[in-house]
């Protein structure tokens, strides 16, 4: 392939196959196709694409390197900057950042870049020791202590920074489990789990000490961090609170959170038959919204055996957030759309089950202040929709422990931490955050982006406390 | 840190150890007490330092015996800082529960997290009864303690379906003006349940403040007994539960027209205001997979 010639597709398990299982639905590049993709890639002299990713990997660079049939050495570029690859390769909206802004995609296709950092990552993984960290780069700096709350996309980022610096890093988690979202969020045929433990075995290579079962803000406070040996406390508790529409019948049972419905089966396996996590095989699942989180549990729910899968949304297929390649993924396995449709009520039998939901037709009027066509209900359109199983997966805003156990942080009024952008710190000194929890919620490299601002931030704010000229 | 080090951390935690110092070795969650309470309800004494330094009355934790379990949230019964221990009360009625019996001394739970939720606001009323059925004894047990140390003239009722399922019976009677014990198949104590007692003593006499925990019906009940009188009556709440600090919504219980979440909003609540009959049918949605999962344990075992 010659440079700027057709993009390589991913190639995928195909969907009557793929959703009999949580198998891997793309399958990455093999080596040939993977050179020829790189082959395209034009070697900007400007690189566009490293501004395009919110971590600033040095793209070019590693995509000459698999070029060259060195994948191990490509990614070894990408990790001075992203310790996460293997995991951003398969879940960045990179059509939205590097992909967006590659020369290429002005004429035809864009350089298929997370295809080729994936590419390169799971290369390392099979041919390389994983054992042979970097070594930190100012050993001295490990007498002061950094304590990271979360161990998700933010805080593995500002973990691994901090630790490659010199810090010693303690990561506090909640649950029984590392990863955060990319855990119990993200659905394992999109980010298999053995991935998932990879890189957070690279992050505890780096020295990184993860403590799990931990709840910071309720067994621990965040001032307590500060007053027991650590210097600077990093906050990426993520958004964790499941958004419902506060509709009539929304507590009836068989209604989950998009949260509690990906929780039971990405982190407690409830449909592994030896685990004791109770789920129930839907017969006719509504997903409500049309996000990612949507997408991902309209497409677990058919892989449980649920006989029809719809995602109810109240705008058109155009202002669909998820992803254009997972609402694709989801049409091919057969969930189905209905748009313009507002749910009113949901409607219960005399257990207490829901039975049904009640909505209205919509259309759009007129741009709202997000830029997309608000949707108005079509008087007297009233119609059921059938279904024993609903998924409310509209959103999540940030998690409250911390909010409500440290009252001096200073937060907006729907929850986000305030902090200065340039350094990540809050309204205590010492105190940093980043993620989710910041900005409610976003991507996974928003988060990771946000960790290295936050981790630079923590680095100047202990060199500067404690006049460091090393 | 060397290995004495450890060592010295592990046995003296957590005066000595700062937050800094901590490694996963000294959170591990080892049993150091059992005892059996009755012929389905355990006691364990756990080591969980970092939830035993700031657990206070009414808050719980989540617990996951092991790598395939359910994560369950268990009221803190009692905690030891000095020894980072805690205690936990439990009827062996799920897969789960009776999993977690089966653990010895010695022997360690896989994760316990917390303490998660509000502590009982603990005050002085004048007049408190605390009404407890079954189980519900080990959550009222440090709420009965704290009412009593303030101040507060206490009246227990303790409830159970027969006499050998009656616990907690001298702990209460010895922290308590008055002990009242009801069975309902006249077993011990008054046959009955634990209303009728209740609602002689608010005809009787003025009774400030109520708390209530056990079976849900039993909270129900408790409620209407006390709402004519305008008597406060806090019921502490027993939700379908997973991560247990806001996060998956399924605990969701409405309180006055309002959605609350038993882990982050409670598990305290004013027992008139919160909509029984829906948590009753949450909490029953898994009836057929809980008793599959009981096959599961009784085929493993032959």
């Amino acid at each position: 392939m010659a440079k700027g010639g057709t993009r390589n597709p991913m190639p995928k398990l195909p969907p009557e196959i793929r959703i009999r299982s949580f198998e891997e639905v793309a399958l990455g590049f093999n080596e040939e196709q993977a050179i020829d993709e790189a082959e395209r890639c034009l070697g900007c002299k400007n690189k566009p694409c490293v501004y395009g990713c919110p971590v600033n990997i040095d793209i070019p660079e590693f995509i000459r390197l698999i070029r060259e049939a060195n994948p191990v050495a490509a990614a070894r570029v990408i990790k001075k900057t992203n310790a996460l690859p293997a995991i951003c390769g398969r879940v960045c909206p990179q059509k939205e950042q590097c992909e967006k802004v590659c020369v290429l995609a002005k004429k035809s296709e864009a350089v298929a870049i997370g295809a080729l950092e994936r590419f390169a990552a799971d290369q390392e993984a099979k041919h390389s020791n994983p054992a042979e960290p970097p070594k930190p780069e100012n050993p001295e700096l490990c007498k002061y202590c950094v304590a990271v709350v979360g161990s998700g996309p933010a805080g593995l980022t500002a973990a691994s920074d901090l630790a490659r610096t010199g810090y010693s890093v303690t990561i506090f988690e909640a649950l029984h489990k590392t990863g955060g979202v990319l855990r119990y969020g993200i659905p394992e045929f999109r980010l298999p789990r053995h991935i998932l433990d990879r890189e957070v075995d690279y992050v505890r290579s780096l020295g990184v000490k993860i403590l799990t079962d931990v709840v910071i803000g309720k067994a621990v406070g965040v001032k307590d961090l500060l007053n027991e040996g650590f210097e600077a406390v990093f906050i990426g508790t993520g958004a964790g609170t499941p958004k419902f529409l506060g509709i009539p019948g929304e507590n009836l049972s068989g209604i989950y959170s998009g949260n509690e419905w990906l929780t039971r089966i990405n982190l407690m396996r409830a449909h592994e038959i030896d685990y004791a996590t109770p789920i129930k095989v839907p017969k006719r699942a509504c997903v409500i919204g049309a996000g990612n989180t949507a997408m991902d549990c309209a497409r677990t729910a058919l892989r449980l055996g649920a006989k029809e899968v719809t995602i109810v949304y109240r705008r058109s297929r155009a202002e669909m957030p998820a992803r254009a390649e997972e609402i694709e993924n989801a049409e091919e396995e057969g969930v189905r759309f209905q748009l313009l449709t507002n749910p009113k009520r949901f409607l219960g039998n005399e257990r207490g089950a829901v039975e049904a939901i009640e909505c209205s037709r919509m259309e759009l009027g007129e741009a709202d202040e997000s830029g997309r066509r608000r949707p108005i209900p079509v008087p007297n359109s009233e119609f059921r929709i059938e279904c024993d199983t609903v998924i409310v997966a509209l959103g999540q805003n940030p998690n409250p422990l911390i909010r409500m156990t440290t009252p001096e942080l200073d937060t907006e009024p729907w929850g986000g931490i305030i902090v200065d952008p340039r350094t990540g710190m809050t309204s205590i000194p010492g105190v940093f955050a980043g993620g989710d929890v910041v900005t409610g919620e976003a991507t996974v490299i928003a988060a990771m982006g946000a960790g290295k601002i936050a981790a630079a931030g923590i680095d100047s704010y202990i060199r500067q406390k404690h006049n460091l000229i090393i | 840190m060397d290995k004495q080090d450890q060592k010295t951390h592990v046995g003296k935690w957590p005066q000595n150890c700062k937050l800094a110092s901590i490694e996963p070795e000294h959170l591990r969650n080892v049993i150091v007490r059992k005892e059996k309470l009755a012929p389905t309800v355990t006691l364990v004494e756990v080591r969980a330092p970092l939830v035993a330094r700031s657990a206070k009355p009414g808050q719980f934790v989540i617990v996951w015996p092991h790598e395939k379990s359910e994560r369950i949230p268990l009221t803190i019964s009692d905690r030891n800082p000095e020894t980072g221990t805690i205690t936990l009360v439990f009827q062996e009625v799920g897969r789960t529960t009776i999993e977690l019996g089966q653990r010895q001394v010695g022997e360690e739970i896989a994760s316990v997290a917390g303490p998660l939720g509000n502590p009982t606001e603990i005050e002085l009323y004048g007049s408190a009864v605390v009404v407890a059925g079954g189980v519900g004894a080990a959550i009222a047990m440090p709420i009965a303690k704290a009412l009593k140390e303030i101040g507060n003239n206490l009246v227990v009722i303790l409830g159970a379906r027969e006499r050998a399922l009656v616990i907690l019976e001298d702990y209460m009677r010895a922290i308590s003006d008055q002990l009242i014990i009801t069975t309902d198949d006249g077993s011990y104590g008054r046959k009955g349940v634990v209303t009728e007692p209740l609602q002689e003593l608010v005809s009787a006499q003025k009774v400030d403040f109520v708390f209530t925990a056990g079976p849900l019906p039993m909270m129900k009940a408790v409620a209407q007994v006390t709402k004519p009188h305008g008597i406060k009556t806090i019921a502490s709440l027993d939700a379908i539960m997973i991560d247990g600090t806001g996060m998956c919504g399924g605990c969701r219980v409405t309180v006055g027209n309002k959605t609350l979440f038993t882990c982050v909003d409670g598990p305290d609540f004013d027992a008139h205001l919160v909509d029984w009959d829906e948590l009753q049918a949450r909490k029953s949605f898994y009836f057929d997979e809980e008793k599959a999962q009981l096959k599961t344990i009784a085929g493993n075992k032959q």
